[in-house]
């Protein structure tokens, strides 16, 4: 979206007065019932989100607002060409070169583009190392900011309210439910994505994979360690996405 | 605008729930609406801010009942309505107002290859004066603007320490209601666990923020 930053509307009040009049008419039922009561104004609109997102999607296209073949590699970007294994690549290739890691924590958009990790909600990254003295982790408390070319999209449970309210109050109660206990004399670092920076985690390397491939290495690194919420283990011992 | 979506601090939400084996996409209409997005963009009526701030306007009780991609789904109509690309009427009955033109739609399945790749940058090559250096301890201003902003509320009139310089980026307070991309330096500002949050804090815990010059003061 180069291209979408650069004219925005110039109103005042922008979105002020558009929203509640909307929304009302694109809430789930669930939660209109009460409304629609009083007001059948929005009935025409259906209660199932999957045939008002295929209704929204007939209606842009009939306009020329969206072609359908581009919505298909749209979604086919997101599920095929992105996600974890090009941030466990990252990782793996700064665990066995140490040029490249000190690249990738000097410059990372530079050093994940020597691996063709760029692209939409990837363009300002840095990358954090984990330590025996200071562990990090990723969240966004606004909304659900996330290094989509090098992670994908969020899991759910990042997007919870219940994982943004907590990481920050009480990060370590968090790493326990996903099983990880951190010394009270290691630093529990939480970055909280407010801004366009994004965040990748670089895991510490277990022990016990002196003299392993990096595709080997690539495929011990989860999700989860490179947000934060776990740590990479030795080969055979794996548990965690 | 201090509404339910800044969630930092709160304790009330319940355990977080991991799925193993999660899908990319619950269902189909989920990837359909956030490529809907993505491919609307590229019209370039509104930028990420805006979108982002139009999911925020959602009043709060149906916000926190809704699904991600349903929030997705009525902020996208939120902003193409506003932006004069559609209208209620045209939601409501699911067809285009008789007599309106047919657009060339600017993202086609070629251009997506490039439209990702390139991405959208919100670094601005102008110049701007930067009012902090790194080591310097700022205080979080206590703003409380009913508008768009991304100054958690958590934050607000907390003492930390500039650990970081990103660049001049896009003010997302500005630029969401419209009134201008105003770039501005971005910092990495520490905040310990403990200025937050009192004895409740880890003692060498610490949050990092992001944080737009005119979020700050001198400390």
């Amino acid at each position: 979206m180069a291209e979408d930053e650069e004219t925005p509307l110039d109103r005042r009040g922008f979105l002020k007065t558009a929203a509640s009049g909307t929304v009302a008419a694109t809430v789930p039922t669930v939660v209109q019932a009460k409304d629609d009561e009083h007001d059948h104004d929005h009935q025409d609109v259906p209660s199932d989100p999957a045939l008002r997102a295929k209704a929204l999607e007939s209606l842009l296209v009939e306009k020329g607002l969206v072609d359908r073949s581009a919505l298909d590699a749209l979604v086919d970007t997101f599920e095929h060409k992105i996600g974890p294994r090009n941030g466990a690549r990252v990782v793996a290739k700064a665990w066995s070169d140490p040029a490249y890691k000190r690249r990738l924590l000097s410059d990372a958009n530079a050093a994940i583009a020597e691996l063709g990790y760029t692209g939409q909600q990837g363009e300002h990254m840095v990358v954090v190392e984990n330590s025996p003295t200071v562990h990090h982790m990723v969240v966004c408390t606004l909304c659900s900011c996330y290094p989509w070319p090098t992670l994908g999209l969020p899991p759910v449970w990042y997007k919870s309210a219940a994982y943004r309210s907590r990481v920050v109050i009480d990060p370590r109660s968090v790493l326990s439910e996903f099983g990880l206990e951190i010394p009270n004399d290691v630093e529990v670092r939480v970055w909280d994505s407010t801004a366009e920076i994004r965040y990748l985690v670089l895991p510490e390397r277990p022990t016990g994979t002196e003299g392993m491939s990096e595709e080997a290495l690539a495929a011990l690194v989860t999700r989860d360690s490179m947000i934060g919420t776990a740590k990479v283990f030795p080969p055979g011992q794996g548990v965690t996405p | 605008m201090n509404g339910v979506h800044d969630v930092g601090g709160m304790q009330d939400f319940g355990p977080i729930r991991p799925e193993a084996n999660e899908p990319v996409f619950h269902a189909p209409w989920e990837g359909r609406v956030l490529a809907m997005n993505l491919a609307i963009a590229a019209w370039r009526k509104f930028a990420a801010d805006h979108r982002r701030y139009a999911r925020e306007l959602i009043p709060p009780a149906q916000q926190l009942a809704m699904s991600y991609y349903e929030k997705w789904y009525a902020g996208l109509i939120t902003n193409m309505i506003d932006a004069s690309m559609i209208t209620r009427a045209e939601v409501e009955s699911g067809m285009p107002v008789p007599g309106s033109p047919k657009l060339t739609p600017p993202m086609t399945a070629a251009r997506v290859p490039v439209f990702w790749s390139n991405g959208s940058p919100k670094i601005r090559n102008v110049p701007a004066i930067a009012s902090f250096r790194v080591g310097q301890r700022v205080r979080a201003r206590n703003i409380n603007p009913p508008t768009h902003t991304r100054l958690p509320r958590y934050a607000r009139g907390k003492f930390g320490v500039v650990e970081g310089a990103r660049g001049i980026f896009v003010f997302p307070d500005s630029n969401a209601q419209g009134l201008g991309e105003k770039p501005q330096h971005l910092y990495s500002v520490r905040f310990a666990a403990r200025e937050l949050w009192g004895d409740q804090g880890g003692a060498k815990d610490t949050v990092y923020i992001d944080m737009w010059d005119d979020y700050l003061e001198p400390a």
